[in-house]
């Protein structure tokens, strides 16, 4: 088994709202190798956000059920108390640049204090220290350090993102989760953001998890990739793998949707809606909208090993 | 503007099906907040009651009532507290007693004597209260030609004592005090004691200590002698309590319950038609002014500043004490004064929002006029702020009624809550003890305030989701 | 429009929309005292779009191509230039000529969710632009939203008449939007990268149905986006914008397989297709960002960024088109 530095098992989070339980995170289980990274691919609802989440113990309130168990380094965190899980885990351990989060600067502070935050709140550093150090992230990111001074809405969305990543790394994380992080930017400044990001991950050995819906911008990251459908994860790959030929359904319809620039192929689209989360099928959950589907496909498929890739899908038993 | 015209024809018809759906859902809300309950509590009875006022008591008539002087209020008890005031007292003051012979108050007697005739009317009245009448008269109409009749009382107490009262000669009409009939006085001092006459008549002779009403029944005799044949007497024997109605009576012996009911649909009124006067008009001028921009919202932000620095007050006083205190002259300038306020600087910040959207650069792609967008796309997107800021307006709007009420610039003839406060404030209510007067439209001022901010309060909680507490 | 004094560059038979030499700018005021500057948001733009035909506007944010299409929308004056529809000059139409004009010209948003009124119903949502051309029936006016609504697949229609924008998915509102663009039966429709907020898969559905409109009902549509790898599903001909000015413009595949200019290189070689290589090599892309449109550098725009710039020559004078390629235009010094 290669070394893991996150490892999640049964990881399942409802939420109650006032029509019912909304299952959003349903037994999920994946790992991450040390200094690799994986994509969790999923559409909006999917619940790709909320595993997120449940990862970092960000809950609302109206939680309903939050089980499972989560290792990072081989230790387990879920159980830990809400104080050391805030010490350990959260930031130094596990941090995250949230969706959006060019957006989620506070406008009123400098960029450079609101980078050095993170680092005295959760390491303990000195406001001068944490400074310098930002200082040394800014270049290491790729934000001139004359931006420290300035306010959030003098920079432009592109460099945003670079302080949030830098914000993300100040506290030296061994994982960071990246929730759709250039879903807003031109694909240039995408480009260059995701340069940075491989930069980061080749020189730092950091771990990503990257959420997202894109999978072309996706596989300009990732060794890995767990495809998430309505709150479970049905295919869980290596890169190589999944974009050459993709195991479940969903995720072969998935990779058809992309456009490409080159090369001809018709688009295609998957017909339907997502089930709700509310009372998912019992059965398989893609199964409605499923192109091969059969009579099995009325009971919840187990996960299957194919090659050492798991599929969670009644086509690849034997 | 062509367009316009045409707008506003349909106008009145979309809102109709697109603020349906929001209301329904509000509606349908509101029953998981109590104080909305509550709010809409209030203000459901606080309408209940207007109306009931507005038809029991038409305006006409409370005008009438209100004004009336002795005519009216003859026999009822100068400030006195409401009757209910008793449950909480140990010793239980009297209420008034009526007797009047043309509504068979007594047993009448008559007999022929000379030309005229002797009528001897008997009033018998049962008194069970624990302190003495505040006053006794007696009122007759008498009709005669020449020869005026006699009128002549006895008072008999339960204990078999016979008080002669006082001997009259009548005329057409009148009454007769007791406690001003200076003879009756000077009986009572020798009979009973140093004492007025209504606690005199009501007390056993020279009691130890401080008089303690007799009680069992009283007989009073009324014996009329007339000397005419056609000659009639009526007469009507009141003996005033010390507690009134359900709502008190102030100096004029007027009933205090006309005025605290008819307060209500003033009240309602006013702060209604302010409320509304003032947010719409300034939501319109304020949507305007935004959509606009340039020269028109210049000229708005400009006059509002202006008149935000004007004193409100003092130009309400001035207004009412220089030209009128009619409440619609001051509902008017109120109106007025207030439009150009803060609301505008609040729902400029909003529209300039809204103005950004998507959907109103799409309306204006496919041609909307500048009033359909205003009216139809910017207008309803502020509704959910604007409806529960109206409601909460709604009591300021009444409580600045009733301030200028209490300064004296209530409205003339009206009567109203704030008015009645005033009166009672300058009849020295508060130092005669007679708290009720002041508390009683406090207390519903401070009801329909309650009501109606606990109302806007909870709209504004469903309306505006993000208030919600997660 | 042969009389056109600057000479059209692919100038199809029919041109429905023609676009000289168009100049939008924004006034900067300093404080309501005078004007500070300038935002030279479109800077000199020529095209021609035929009847029936799909180009696409490529470009990233800032760089005039939102502004171009307000301008087409009717939206925004234009400084200077010319835009004519069906050989009518936009600026001499007067209130029924632009009432007329909008009815010809359909509106697609990017953003679904807040292109429609929060506050209506789906029936009075579609309504309303017939309510505005003067559609007085009411029957009329429903059957013509009921239309609209089968023609964009949101079938059965009677279950979304009274639904509100929040009880729809991203994919249905983006169709209501179409709906009430191609209301009017349009000749023209404008759609402002009308999948970039829209899931994959929805993605395709939404990029297919415009396609059949497209197809069926003879549109000529001006896509506009940001992302290339979309245009060639949709769009005959694409052009490049930066910094307020068409660098290139040509057919599809000649521009994809073949691009000329060094910032459309950049942009080719910035979008990512799926595959696992990609995690192992870093991209290219062009040092620094898109230049401020208040004062754009001389000469070439792109030239700061630019690898191949020709020194005296870039920085000093701006490029003319050069046609290197039979309907393939380039301003760029490089095919000088």
């Amino acid at each position: 088994m290669a070394d893991l530095v996150l490892q999640t098992e049964e990881l399942v989070l409802y939420f109650q709202t006032r029509k019912g339980v909304v299952q959003a995170v349903d037994k999920v289980d994946f790992s991450l190798p040390r200094n690799q990274a994986i994509v969790i691919l999923g559409e909006s609802g999917c619940g790709k956000s909320s595993l997120a989440r449940a990862i970092l113990r960000l809950l609302p309130r109206n939680v309903a059920r939050y089980t499972g168990k989560v290792y990072l380094d081989n230790k387990e965190i879920m159980e830990m108390d809400e104080e050391s899980f805030r010490r350990e885990v959260r930031w130094s351990g596990i941090s995250m640049i949230p969706q959006a989060a060019m957006n989620a600067l506070n406008p009123v502070l400098r960029v450079g204090d609101q980078v050095a935050e993170p680092a005295i709140l959760h390491v303990g550093m000195e406001r001068q220290e944490a400074l310098n150090l930002a200082t040394r992230m800014f270049e290491y990111v790729g934000v001139p350090t004359a931006f420290l001074q300035r306010y959030p809405f003098e920079l432009s969305g592109g460099m945003r993102q670079r302080v949030a990543i830098a914000m993300a790394l100040m506290t030296s994380p061994q994982v960071v989760i990246l929730d759709e992080p250039t879903s807003a930017l031109d694909v240039l400044t995408q480009a260059s953001i995701m340069n940075t990001l491989k930069r980061i991950k080749q020189e730092l050995e950091i771990s990503y998890i990257l959420i997202t819906h894109d999978i072309a911008t996706s596989s300009d990251l990732v060794d890995h990739v767990a495809v998430m459908y309505a709150g479970q994860i049905v295919e869980v790959s290596d890169a190589t793998r999944f974009f050459g030929e993709p195991l479940h359904p969903y995720s072969q319809k998935l990779l058809a949707a992309v456009p490409r620039l080159h090369g001809r192929q018709t688009l295609e689209f998957i017909p339907g809606r997502p089930p709700s989360l509310i009372n998912p099928p019992t059965g398989c959950r893609f199964a409605e909208r499923c192109h091969r589907r059969f009579e099995r496909c009325d009971q919840e498929p187990p996960t299957l090993q194919v090659d050492g890739h798991l599929v969670k899908c009644w086509l690849y038993e034997t | 503007m062509p367009s316009w015209t045409r707008g506003s024809v349909s106008v009145a018809a979309g809102y109709k099906g697109r603020t349906m759906g929001v209301l329904k859902d509000a509606l349908r809300e509101i029953r998981q907040y109590p104080s909305a309950i509550f709010g809409v509590f209030i203000s459901f009875l606080l309408i209940v009651v207007s109306i009931y006022t507005v038809i029991t008591v038409p305006y006409q008539e409370a005008i009438v009532l209100w004004r009336g002087g002795e005519d009216i209020w003859h026999n009822v008890p100068r400030t006195v507290p409401p009757v209910w005031t008793n449950l909480f007292r140990r010793e239980k003051l009297p209420e008034t007693i009526i007797l009047d012979s043309r509504q068979g108050g007594g047993e009448r007697t008559e007999e022929p004597l000379g030309q005229g005739k002797m009528i001897t009317q008997v009033y018998t009245f049962d008194y069970q209260a624990d302190d003495f009448p505040r006053e006794i008269n007696i009122f007759y109409t008498a009709s005669f030609t020449a020869k005026a009749p006699f009128l002549s009382v006895k008072w008999r107490t339960p204990d078999g004592r016979e008080i002669a009262i006082a001997d009259v000669v009548l005329r057409p009409s009148g009454s007769f005090r007791f406690a001003q009939d200076e003879a009756l006085l000077r009986r009572i001092r020798r009979l009973i004691g140093d004492v007025p006459v209504e606690v005199g008549l009501f007390t056993s002779p020279h009691p130890e200590g401080a008089p303690k009403p007799l009680k069992g029944t009283y007989q009073v005799e009324v014996r009329v002698t007339t000397f005419e044949p056609d000659a009639e007497v009526e007469t009507e024997l009141v003996i005033y309590g010390k507690v009134y109605g359900i709502a008190g009576t102030d100096h004029l012996r007027r009933d205090l319950k006309i005025a605290l009911l008819w307060g209500a649909p003033v009240a309602l009124a006013f702060g209604l038609l302010a409320a509304l006067g003032t947010t719409v008009t300034t939501m319109i001028i304020a949507a305007t002014g935004t959509w606009f921009s340039g020269w028109v919202d210049g000229l708005i932000q400009r006059v509002t500043e202006i008149n935000m620095m004007l004193p409100f007050l003092p130009i309400l006083i001035m207004v009412g004490t220089f030209y009128s205190r009619s409440i619609w002259v001051i509902l008017g300038a109120t109106i007025l004064l207030s439009i150009f306020g803060s609301g505008i600087k609040t729902y400029r910040a909003i529209f300039l929002q809204i103005r950004e959207s998507p959907y109103i650069e799409a309306a204006r792609a496919y041609g909307a006029s500048d009033w359909r967008i205003i009216l139809h796309y910017l207008v309803p997107r502020i509704l959910p702020v604007l409806i529960p800021n109206l409601v909460t307006m709604i009591p300021s709007y009444v409580f600045l009624e009733a301030s200028l009420a209490v300064l004296g610039l209530g409205d003339p003839i009206l009567p109203t809550w704030g008015k009645v406060i005033q009166d009672a404030v300058a009849n020295g209510a508060p130092y005669k003890g007679l708290y009720y007067w002041v508390l009683e439209p406090a207390f519903l001022l401070m009801f329909t305030g309650l009501g109606f901010a606990m109302l806007g309060f909870s709209l504004d909680r469903i309306f505006n989701p993000k208030l919600r507490e997660m | 429009m042969s009389e056109s004094p600057i000479p059209s560059v692919s100038s199809p038979q029919e041109s429905l929309l023609s676009v000289r030499d168009l100049r939008v700018w924004f006034e900067l005021r300093r404080f309501g005292l005078g004007v500070a500057g300038y935002v030279h948001a479109v800077d000199g733009v020529n095209f021609d779009l035929g009847g029936s035909e799909a180009v696409a506007i490529v470009g990233e944010s800032g760089c005039g191509k939102s502004s171009l299409m307000r301008t087409i929308l009717g939206l925004h004056r234009p400084r200077s230039g010319r835009i004519l529809f069906d050989g009518r000059d936009l600026s001499g139409f007067g209130r029924q000529e632009l009432r007329w004009y909008r009815t010809r010209v359909g509106y697609v948003q990017q953003d679904p969710y807040g292109a429609l009124p929060p506050f209506m119903n789906v029936q009075n949502i579609l309504e309303e632009p017939l309510i505005v051309a003067g559609v007085g029936d009411r029957n009329q006016r429903r059957e013509r939203v009921w239309r609209a609504l089968e023609e964009v697949k949101m079938t059965p229609v009677e279950d979304f008449l009274t639904k509100f924008p929040h009880q729809l998915s991203g994919g249905q509102q983006q169709r209501v939007v179409i709906a009430r663009a191609i209301l009017m039966k349009p000749r023209l429709l404008v759609a402002d990268e009308p999948v970039s907020m829209l899931d994959a898969s929805v993605r395709v559905e939404i990029l297919t149905l415009l396609r059949d409109l497209q197809e069926s009902h003879g549109l000529s549509v001006m896509y506009i986006t940001h992302d290339l790898s979309t245009v060639r599903y949709f769009s005959e001909r694409v052009f490049v914008m930066y910094a307020g000015k068409i660098i290139e413009k040509g057919p599809i595949d000649s521009v994809v397989e073949n691009p000329k200019h060094p910032y459309t290189w950049a942009l080719l070689a910035a979008i990512p297709e799926p595959a696992a290589e990609n995690a192992r090599r870093f991209r290219e892309v062009p040092p620094g960002e898109p230049p401020s449109l208040i004062n754009p550098p001389s000469g070439c725009r792109f030239h700061p960024r630019c690898s191949e710039a020709i020194l005296d020559l870039c920085n000093v004078q701006e490029p003319p088109e050069f046609e290197p390629e039979p309907e393939h235009l380039v301003a760029c010094w490089l095919y000088r």
